[in-house]
């Protein structure tokens, strides 16, 4: 066993207990730090695949933004810190089917897939990911549509959100 | 290759042959020499830090027409052990509503959100902890982990100052990093890598000639960012009395109070790296790296100076009014200025350095001088709104 497969091996049991630790536990600001562990673990994954710019979006934007932000919405509409929610509602078992059939389907897709048992080339040498990853994003022969209908999807969302907290009766936002 | 001209490799050749002597495998002594570089760095920044405190100390107290700390040895300099050791023996008290884990997580997590910054600061031409192709971005992953920590601590306190505090200051963070990452883009562009070390060796010209706005910008966003006066509501201590830090005492206190002298000193070596030649001075660097070093703790330290400076003169702005800073001002403007630089920097870059520079400051002062003007008149329409309202009120 390699040095990189023990890394691997640890970071991805402390996801996936991270993981579990954000369903089961009944203290919803915990269940948010153990999912900002989880998204942790994910970025470090990243990292052990190279994939360094991808791992410093995930900790911006996951950690830095949209876990803050749940975060944030707990504190906001929760009286008490320590808060005891149930730990299963109605619909658990529905859950439990769709993550078995998920991991289920994610298991026979990635069976067949030759890329599982080779290992991947090394890069060349002065090989940049970061500039071939913006020249793909900008190049007609990449993937510029693409990105241009998420970043208008992405303005429309923003347009839409101040049109909902914009009050037109005195022309200011909420005063 | 000798010693003073590449000190990091030769010190790790030569841990190197010591331990495979030992019989140690040679992956096991590169993992062993890689946690005693960090150690090392770490050692050397914590003790910096206790020499910061006295730096602080006596900095504002020049500022307040006091002497600062004068009891303990010349100039006061044994103070800040003096006050370490009262932290260490101090009672550590954890409220009796506390969430336990998190209560003690969150101070670490702040001091680490700082240390981690060191790994992409380049120190000297050779000493670096590691050449990362994003560095400007992993500056930003570490301030979000800053962010979590005091998030952390406001709430596992158990107590409504501490909770407001933590608030406030998220706020502040999560709404200031928009222009900071805006600004951080800048030496991007101009440098052309998002690597410290290539923005570094890229700055034949300091990029605060090329960007001077952009250096403005990106100081103002890091003042918020470590929750400094005029941006320090989060502390806020006539009204919250200490803020997110207020149910911490003895020595976990002192890592926040650590964490964010050294943040401070870090945005300064920070500014430095980015807007003014990090290391380089005049070809200074090529001597020596140790000579490299001291030039980059020099600039930090100027740094530093000018946020305390920022610090004990202005006045803490209201909440309402930072944020209405931030958005309608400073983001957009921070917006423009990058569309601006990419422009001018693609037209430019082809023409001769004098032009190029002077191109360059003046569409950044034009930029400055349009955002004011925009400003005022905004705030002149506003004004006569106002009293226009009176004159019909006092007319009825």
């Amino acid at each position: 066993m390699t040095g990189e497969q023990i890394v691997f091996l640890v970071v991805a049991f402390v996801t996936l207990f991270a993981g579990l630790m954000v369903v089961t536990t009944r203290n919803l600001v915990h269940a948010a730090l153990w999912l900002v562990a989880a998204l942790f673990g994910v970025a470090v994954t990243y990292v052990i695949l190279h994939a360094n710019f991808l791992a410093v979006v995930q900790v911006v934007v996951y950690i830095g933004a949209i876990a803050i932000l749940f975060i944030f919405a707990v504190m906001l509409t929760r009286r008490d810190m320590r808060d005891q929610g149930p730990q299963m509602n109605k619909n658990w078992w529905f859950g439990a089917v769709l993550a078995v059939l998920t991991f289920g389907g994610l298991y026979f897709l990635l069976q067949g897939w030759e890329g599982m048992t080779k290992t991947a080339t090394s890069y060349p040498v002065g090989f940049d990911a970061i500039s071939e990853l913006g020249n793909a994003l900008v190049s007609p022969a990449g993937y510029v549509l693409p990105f241009e209908v998420a970043s208008v999807l992405l303005v429309a969302a923003l347009v839409g959100a101040v049109y909902v907290a914009f009050n037109p009766r005195n022309g200011n936002s909420g005063k | 290759m000798s010693f003073w001209n590449d000190p990091l490799k030769v010190a790790a050749d030569w841990l190197l042959g010591v331990f495979t002597a030992w019989g140690m495998p040679e992956l096991a002594a590169n993992i062993l020499i890689g946690f005693l570089g960090v150690l090392i760095l770490i050692s050397i920044l914590m003790v910096l830090d206790i020499g910061l405190v006295w730096v602080e100390r006596k900095v504002v107290a020049r500022f307040q027409d006091r002497i600062g700390p004068n009891r303990l040895g010349p100039f006061g300099l044994i103070q800040p052990f003096a006050d370490i050791i009262k932290l260490m023996i101090k009672e550590d008290i954890t409220p009796a509503g506390a969430d336990k884990v998190v209560y003690n997580i969150a101070p670490m997590l702040s001091m680490m959100s700082v240390l981690i910054l060191w790994a992409v600061v380049p120190l000297a031409p050779t000493i670096l902890g590691v050449d990362l192709n994003i560095g400007v971005l992993y500056i930003i992953a570490a301030g979000a982990i800053g962010t979590l920590s005091i998030i952390m601590a406001g709430w596992s306190s158990n107590n409504k100052y501490a909770l407001i505090g933590a608030f406030r200051q998220v706020a502040v963070m999560i709404s200031f990093e928009v222009p900071m990452l805006a600004t951080l883009l800048i030496p991007t562009i101009l440098a052309g890598s998002m690597g410290t070390a290539a923005i570094v060796e890229g700055q034949d010209i300091w990029y605060v000639l090329l960007a001077p706005l952009g250096a403005l910008i990106f100081l103002v966003a890091a003042i918020a960012e470590l929750g400094r006066a005029p941006f320090d509501l989060a502390e806020g201590e006539s009204e919250l009395v200490s803020g997110y830090n207020i149910e911490y005492s003895g020595m976990k206190f002192g890592m926040f109070y650590a964490g964010e002298l050294l943040h401070a000193f870090t945005f300064g070596g920070f500014w430095a790296i980015l807007f003014f030649g990090g290391y380089r001075f005049f070809g200074l660097e090529k001597v020596s790296p140790f000579l490299a070093i001291a030039v980059l703790l020099f600039k930090a330290f100027i740094g530093y100076w000018l946020i305390m400076w920022v610090r004990y003169t202005l006045l803490r702005i209201r909440i309402d009014h930072m944020l209405a800073f931030n958005w309608k001002f400073l983001t957009p403007l921070a917006f423009t200025l990058i569309m601006v630089t990419a422009l001018m920097n693609a037209l430019l870059s082809g023409t001769s350095t004098w032009l190029y520079v002077t191109g360059m400051f003046l569409s950044n002062v034009l930029v400055a001088w349009g955002a004011l003007e925009i400003a005022r008149s905004y705030s002149r329409r506003e004004r006569e709104r106002i009293e226009g309202k009176r004159i019909v009120e006092a007319g009825h």
